[in-house]
């Protein structure tokens, strides 16, 4: 999967199963302070991301994700 | 002193119909809302009938995401119910959330989430794979955190469990609540599962009828040729308020709940008790200031078992003596809401009182020995119903009986 299919993918989730509004996902987008993703929100995040990529999501590696486009970046190191 | 307590809304969402109108008719022709769900056979159910109920659209305009994500099916039917209870009642969000309400629900299962979750970790051994929303829709008090949540109730809030009881003790103990002052308004009702996780092992009892080749006529209570009750479910929801509250803000006042009566046969985990149902009932009676002559209509608990109809036939031939009053079981329609049965049957009942008849006990064609001795209405009855005695016994011997009473229009 190369990074635009990455992108794709996570935005489509955003999207459709996180109910964010498309216009609020740019690439600098913060995922907490505009894009409203809180901590219930990576609950099921983890799960989605599991089934759509094939690994779980360790939290401890997710210290500094906070913008899409970083949260593209650390899901194309996970299964890159 | 005692304060009076009356229902100043309700709603509905069962195999009869998803609103008040619609379940009124229902109950007026005799209609049933059962049929044949094959997917509980290949399941390996040992019988296929269920209360059909349309599963209720809640699209993101009524509720956001994490709202939805904790939302179990019965959480789902009773939000639909509520919404039309407090729509009557004319409480909107800015009511709610300047005026203390509180919320009670009968609820004893969500059986679901529960199977689903357990599936999950059986295939992945991590409980992080279960998301977000499963904890909430799984506990037996789903209903209730739900709908406080989403209606700002700030009030009394705890779901009861009593079995097949479970709605109608709701409404006795909301009922207790308001007739102490210890609260103005409260949302109370009842709600059931409906999915065919929920019901395979009451399914395992044999107590389901199988007369699957006609299902409309499988649900026959009191009816000689029974063969066992059809599990159904939905919500049903009443707004229950102090008589001056409802008074001083012009409220439209639908019944009034004048007696609750209750009791336990401490026998058989699965034991109806004559005596039992008669002390419930007595009680409610007594609670009420009435006489078995008052009573107009008895919207009785019969679920179609051959044990439990009969147990009802003695109490109330034995209570009200071969009297005049007017007896049917709703279920011979609905099929037996179980959980959520005590409150419907409230709203069926009020429903009655509001359009001046008695429903019909459908598919009673012969009665039995026991049931021989009770005026049953076998087709509709054109008449006025000022007083309603319903009856919800539980396994575990858990009784109920509830009294309620048309009030007069309020004048200006």
């Amino acid at each position: 999967m190369n990074r635009k299919e990455i992108e794709e993918k996570v935005k489509e989730f955003l999207i459709e199963e996180l109910e964010i509004d498309e216009e609020k996902i740019t690439a600098d987008a913060k995922l907490k302070d505009e894009m409203g993703i809180d901590s219930l929100d990576f609950v099921d995040i983890v799960v989605i991301v599991e089934r759509n990529f094939g690994f779980k999501i360790k939290p401890e590696e997710m210290a500094g994700v906070d913008t899409f486009s970083k949260f593209c970046d650390y899901i194309e190191s996970k299964i890159g | 002193m005692n304060k009076r307590v009356v229902i100043t809304g309700m709603g509905i969402w069962s195999c009869l119909g998803t609103d008040l109108e619609t379940v009124k008719t229902s109950l007026y022709e005799g209609k049933s809302g059962i049929g044949l769900d094959c997917d509980r056979l290949t399941y390996g159910y040992r019988s296929g009938l269920t209360g059909i109920v349309e599963s209720p659209v809640i699209t993101k305009q009524m509720l956001d995401r994490h709202t939805r994500t904790g939302l179990s099916e019965e959480a789902q039917y009773a939000y639909m119910a509520s919404r039309q209870a407090l729509a009557q009642a004319c409480m909107d969000d800015g009511y709610l959330l300047e005026n203390e309400v509180g919320c009670i629900f009968g609820n004893d299962s969500s059986a679901k989430p529960v199977i689903e979750a357990s599936k999950i970790m059986d295939e992945k051994h991590d409980s992080a794979m279960l998301g977000y929303g499963l904890i909430f829709q799984s506990m037996n008090s789903t209903v209730t955190m739900n709908l406080s949540t989403i209606f700002h109730l700030r009030g009394v809030n705890f779901t009861l469990s009593a079995a097949c009881s479970s709605g109608s003790h709701s409404i006795g103990l909301g009922y207790l609540l308001i007739k102490q002052g210890l609260q103005d308004v409260i949302l109370c009702g009842g709600a059931q599962e409906t999915n065919y996780y929920s019901m395979a092992t009451f399914d395992a009892l044999g107590a389901f009828s199988v007369r699957m080749d006609a299902p409309m006529m499988a649900s026959r209570p009191f009816d000689r040729d029974r063969d066992g009750l059809v599990p159904s479910g939905g919500a049903a929801a009443v707004v229950l308020e102090d008589y001056d509250h409802a008074v001083a803000r012009g409220a439209t006042i639908l019944a009034e709940v004048v007696g609750y009566g209750f009791s336990g046969n401490g026998c058989g985990i699965s034991q109806p008790s004559d005596v039992g149902s008669m002390i419930a009932m007595q009680r409610a009676l007594n609670d009420a200031g009435l006489f078995c002559n008052d009573i107009d209509y008895i919207n009785a608990h019969a679920t179609s078992t051959r044990q439990g109809d009969m147990y009802e036939a003695v109490a109330l031939d034995r209570l009200f003596d071969g009297g005049r009053t007017w007896i049917s079981s709703t279920k011979s329609m609905t099929g037996h809401e179980c959980w959520m049965a005590g409150a419907s049957e409230i709203v069926y009942s009020i429903l009655m009182m509001q359009n001046d008849f008695v429903a019909p006990n459908i598919n009673f064609e012969n009665p039995d020995e026991y049931s021989a001795k009770l005026k049953i209405a076998t087709s509709r009855i054109d008449t006025h119903v000022n007083t309603v005695l319903s009856n919800s016994f539980g396994f575990g011997g858990t009784n109920s009986a509830l009294v309620i009473r048309k009030i007069e229009k309020l004048k200006g």
